[in-house]
């Protein structure tokens, strides 16, 4: 079935590492082994990334200030005092399964061939209170992967191509919490890198954060370089497109901010034509609707350049993005199959729309 | 109970009979070889020594053994406190500006440590404390001939940074590392009345924006401008104004800018400051959007001009392709600073390979295993590495492994810091480097992924830190990672006798773990420890030895609130804090921060309601 979902994507395929590919059918009939998870609970899993590397996680627990920004609601439904030490061996993974609304989901393992001295630590980390969290990447682009589209999670490293995949079903963005696969939960301040460090993988160096909510006021915007590059931006569905001045933004996470806003307003016109009486209700609605776009995993950026090509957001520094765009467009992630993607060189340098550590 | 001088804090409870130096001893000393003092008298046999004493006294520089010679005696005491010149206080808290002005009463420079390292990494609540605002108020009252002032990780306000401006006539140096709570508009202020200013280096600090053109309320005419480092300052800046600033400054040697100077405007900063050994290049991409309508200036001409250039820095945006420009200085170079540029192995290696003089170089782990090996390959005189990750998170494909690391540790010899972020080692490699690299000073490798084991055997990582302990004599500060068992701890309890500076973090197994450490390593000054399963006993294994140490910060571990104040009825000289996370009334211990230090003043008066001071 997976196997299936793959072919659907086969562009993504590339992106993949072939070993996985040949691991994960020969793992499918492998056992979960699961641990230390409250008895009825239902635990998910994940796959590894393309090292096979060995490892194990902690989930951890309260969100503390300054920690990311989840798009999804935490607190409720879990606060389970699981603690899963996942470790990941050279084999990865296993089918997806659909998840409950009500189940905390913690990761869970696959059967690694070799030994695990890490159980003895499974102790240690009962005590702590976990609450669920997103997997970082899925967090990074505040796009829900559905564990029916599990394909699509499988690059992790690769975010582009995970959050494309982010499921087709409509309700998904609504039914975040239950649906985000959990890899494992990062640590407030783990790895220890100070936060202006963050963000190079994108070049869109965001102001350095501060533990408390300031940082809107610190750091604000570069001057604006005196050209202003209006760019047509259309989306799917909507017959009508508007334009974007790329200067007047800089990052990405800015960028699709912007179009949230300029396009909400025309969703909730288009999703249902009736609630229009009260337009301001109707964006409101919309907007609650359609999360933040950049997060609810259903549309993708895609960008044409000077050569015509159609290139995936978020890849080049975001100078080189404003020289080089010439239109953008936001499709449905469902749709991507049908177009013509070409990606840049692997870079790893996920799309980033969201807010950092 | 005997208080232990510290190695870095000069202070020690006065003695109470210090007042019993006379005016007239006072005098003499404070004239020094000066004669022809009208009420001079006959002078107490002492006096001469004193004298001598502080002639003398006068050569002394270094803090530990200023340390020393002030226990001496009463007499050295007092004569030292008078000559030293330099003032460094590695925990604010530990002594209060009262007492440090009234025993340093000719200080020049002031040297202040504040917050714990590990508040970087947002592990500790806004608005936790260090502010310099009570420092720079008594100092303005006793010391007005204070010239520098060093601040690490403090609190700085734009008020602070008027009265230091104000009240020290020829201030020469600031120097804000780690810093907050100030702002473009202190800036200005400050810079506009600050006339003999020659450093201003603002390094890793957040500066918020005011929206105040702080680089034109430089005064005036010839500046005396040495440095100017406002690399972190995140907010545009009056080119214009700069250049200016820069065409008046003839002495200005160090010179980094922030993102928002394009390489264009660098080009026209070089050729007015050709004399510059310090340079922080910016963004490294011009600034046009569109294509170039004018002609790109010549940058390799501009720094090849550049002759005494050492230590470059900057690449905040770097567009490749204009690397190539600094070929003409790689082969003086003794620093590179590549920590913002995310390239490739195949960009660095023509930089590199020409690079023979390179003793510090920072880098992102974009350069994969490839590009360490290029470095080991040519950088002969390296003596610190750091590698950070351009993605940092616990699972992101790792570009960087044992190899490159190992590669460094063949390549560099004379290795003496490394940093290196990775997500995945081996214990052989480890090893390799305590034995070939055996100057090393400070080892510091943080694998991302939490308790990760070797992962070519799978074994935790004991084997690899304990041959560094093991083999690097000189080691005095240590970073664990991966999967570690009590067994590294006993390692380094065992053979880090000269460890001074430890972070652990999702380390050990029992209690035995930190006892090995606190029982063992006799020089442990400064103990960072996160996640990891440590309780009372352990804690209280420490007991003989926490007055000798500047802190411990333990959060996230297994103390219990009778443990901590078991340990602040034992030591009535340590400040033992605990921290909540800012917005949770109720937490359990575990989630809260244990940080302790010792100090001479007992509970600070400025704590935030989170912090309880037991």
């Amino acid at each position: 079935m997976v196997t299936d979902k793959m072919v659907d994507y086969p562009q993504f395929l590339n992106l993949m590492n072939k070993e996985w590919l040949v691991n994960h059918k020969v793992s499918e009939d492998k056992k979960l082994e699961l641990r230390l998870g409250p008895p009825g609970e239902a635990l998910d899993y994940n796959r590894n990334t393309t090292h096979g590397t060995k490892r194990a996680f902690q989930h951890t627990a309260e969100t503390r200030t300054g920690e990311k920004e989840w798009p999804v609601d935490t607190t409720k439904n879990q606060c389970q005092k699981i603690s899963c030490i996942e470790k990941i061996g050279d084999k990865v993974n296993l089918p997806p399964t659909p998840w409950s609304s009500g189940s905390t989901i913690y990761s869970a393992f696959s059967k690694d061939t070799k030994e695990e001295p890490q159980h003895s630590k499974a102790s240690f980390f009962q005590n702590l209170p976990v609450s669920k969290k997103l997997a970082g990447m899925a967090e990074d682009f505040k796009q829900p992967c559905s564990p029916r589209m599990a394909v699509g999670e499988v690059q992790f490293a690769d975010g582009k191509a995970c959050c494309s995949l982010a499921t087709a079903d409509p309700d998904a963005s609504t039914n975040i919490t239950s649906n985000k696969r959990i890899e494992y939960s990062p640590v407030v301040g783990w790895p220890p890198i100070r936060s202006f460090r963050k963000n190079i993988a994108s070049n869109s160096l965001s102001k350095p954060a501060s533990e408390s909510s300031n940082d809107k006021d610190t750091g604000g915007k570069p001057e604006n370089p005196k050209t202003q590059l209006f760019v047509k931006i259309n989306m799917e569905g909507i017959p009508i497109g508007r334009k974007v001045n790329l200067s007047a933004y800089n990052s990405y996470e800015e960028l699709s901010l912007a179009i949230d806003d300029l396009f909400s307003g025309l969703l909730a016109a288009q999703r249902d034509p009736s609630a229009t009486q009260n337009e301001s209700k109707a964006k409101e609605s919309a907007k609650a609707e359609a999360g933040p776009l950049a997060g609810s995993g259903e549309y993708t950026l895609i960008y044409e350049d000077d050569e015509g090509d159609r290139i995936l957001v978020g890849d080049v520094p975001w100078n080189m993005f404003v020289s080089t765009a010439k239109r953008l467009h936001v499709l449905k992630s469902s749709e991507l199959s049908t177009l013509q993607i070409c990606s840049n060189e692997k870079e790893k340098a996920p799309f980033d729309p969201a807010v950092h550590i | 109970m005997a208080e232990q001088m510290s190695d870095d804090e000069g202070q020690q409870s006065p003695p109470s009979d210090l007042d019993f130096t006379s005016n007239k001893a006072r005098t003499c000393i404070v004239t020094g070889s000066v004669s022809g003092h009208t009420e001079f008298q006959s002078p107490y046999p002492d006096q001469v020594l004193e004298n001598v004493l502080e002639n003398v006294l006068h050569f002394l520089t270094s803090r530990r053994d200023r340390n020393t010679a002030s226990l001496v005696c009463k007499s050295w005491y007092r004569v030292e406190a008078l000559t030293r010149s330099e003032l460094f206080i590695g925990n604010c808290y530990a002594v209060s500006p009262a007492r440090a002005t009234a025993r340093f009463t000719r200080v020049r420079a002031l040297h202040l440590k504040g917050r714990p390292r590990f508040a970087d990494f947002n592990l500790m609540p806004h608005g936790w404390g260090a502010h310099f605002n009570p420092w720079v108020l008594a100092f303005a009252k006793a010391c007005p001939w204070l010239e520098k002032v060093y601040l690490k990780r403090m609190s700085v306000t734009d008020d602070d940074l008027a009265t230091l401006a104000e009240s020290f006539l020829g201030f020469k140096e600031l120097v804000l590392f780690c810093c907050d709570g100030f702002g473009t508009s202190g800036l200005a202020n400050f810079v506009s009345k600050c006339r003999q200013l020659k450093v201003l280096d603002l390094i890793e600090s957040e500066v918020s924006d005011d929206e105040t053109d702080w680089i034109l309320c430089f005064p005036e005419g010839e500046s005396h401008l040495e440095s100017l480092i406002f690399d972190c300052v995140e907010c545009p800046i009056n080119f214009e104004a700069l250049e200016r600033l820069v065409a008046r400054s003839p002495s200005l040697k160090k010179l980094r800018l922030n993102r928002y100077v394009s390489i264009g405007q660098l080009y026209r900063l070089m050729v007015q400051a050709p004399q510059l050994t310090h340079l922080g290049t910016g963004s490294f991409s011009p600034s046009e959007i569109a294509g170039q309508g004018d002609q790109e200036p010549d940058y390799v001409t501009s720094f090849a001009a550049c002759k005494s250039l050492v230590c470059l820095s900057g690449f905040r945006e770097i567009i490749p392709d204009y690397l190539p420009a600094i070929y003409p200085i790689c082969a003086n170079l003794t620093s590179l600073n590549f920590s913002y540029a995310n390239i490739t192995a195949e960009q660095l290696k023509p930089i590199i390979s020409n690079c023979h003089k390179l003793q510090v170089f920072w880098v992102l782990d974009s350069i994969c295993d490839e590009g360490l090996q290029a470095v080991a390959a040519t950088c002969k005189e390296l003596r610190e590495l750091r590698v950070f990750p351009v993605d940092a998170r616990e699972d992101s494909d790792g570009p960087v492994s044992e190899v490159g690391f190992q590669a460094i540790s063949e390549g560099c010899r004379k290795l003496q810091s490394i940093l290196y972020f990775c997500q995945r080692m081996t214990n052989a490699a480890v090893i390799a480097m305590s034995r070939n690299c055996p100057d090393l000073v400070v080892f510091r490798l943080c694998i991302m992924g939490r308790h990760r084991p070797d992962h070519v055997t799978g074994e935790p990582m004991d084997d690899g830190f304990g041959a560094i302990v093991m083999n690097c004599k000189k080691l005095t500060r240590l970073a664990v990672s991966g999967l570690l068992t009590d067994k590294a701890f006993d390692y380094i309890g065992r053979y880090g006798k000269l460890v001074r500076t430890l972070s652990v973090a999702f380390a050990g197994d029992s209690d035995m773990a930190l006892k090995y450490v606190l029982e063992g390593c006799p020089q442990l000054q400064k103990l960072e420890i996160r996640d990891s399963p440590f309780g009372d006993a352990a804690l209280c294994s420490g007991l003989h030895h926490y007055y000798n140490m500047r802190f411990l910060w333990m959060s996230s571990c297994r103390l219990t609130h009778q443990g901590c104040q078991q340990i602040a009825h034992a030591m009535p000289r340590l400040v033992v804090e605990v921290i909540r996370s800012a917005d949770e009334e109720e937490m359990d211990v575990c989630d809260q921060t244990l940080y302790m230090y010792r100090s001479l003043e007992g509970p600070r008066n400025d704590a935030p309601k989170f912090v309880t001071i037991l």
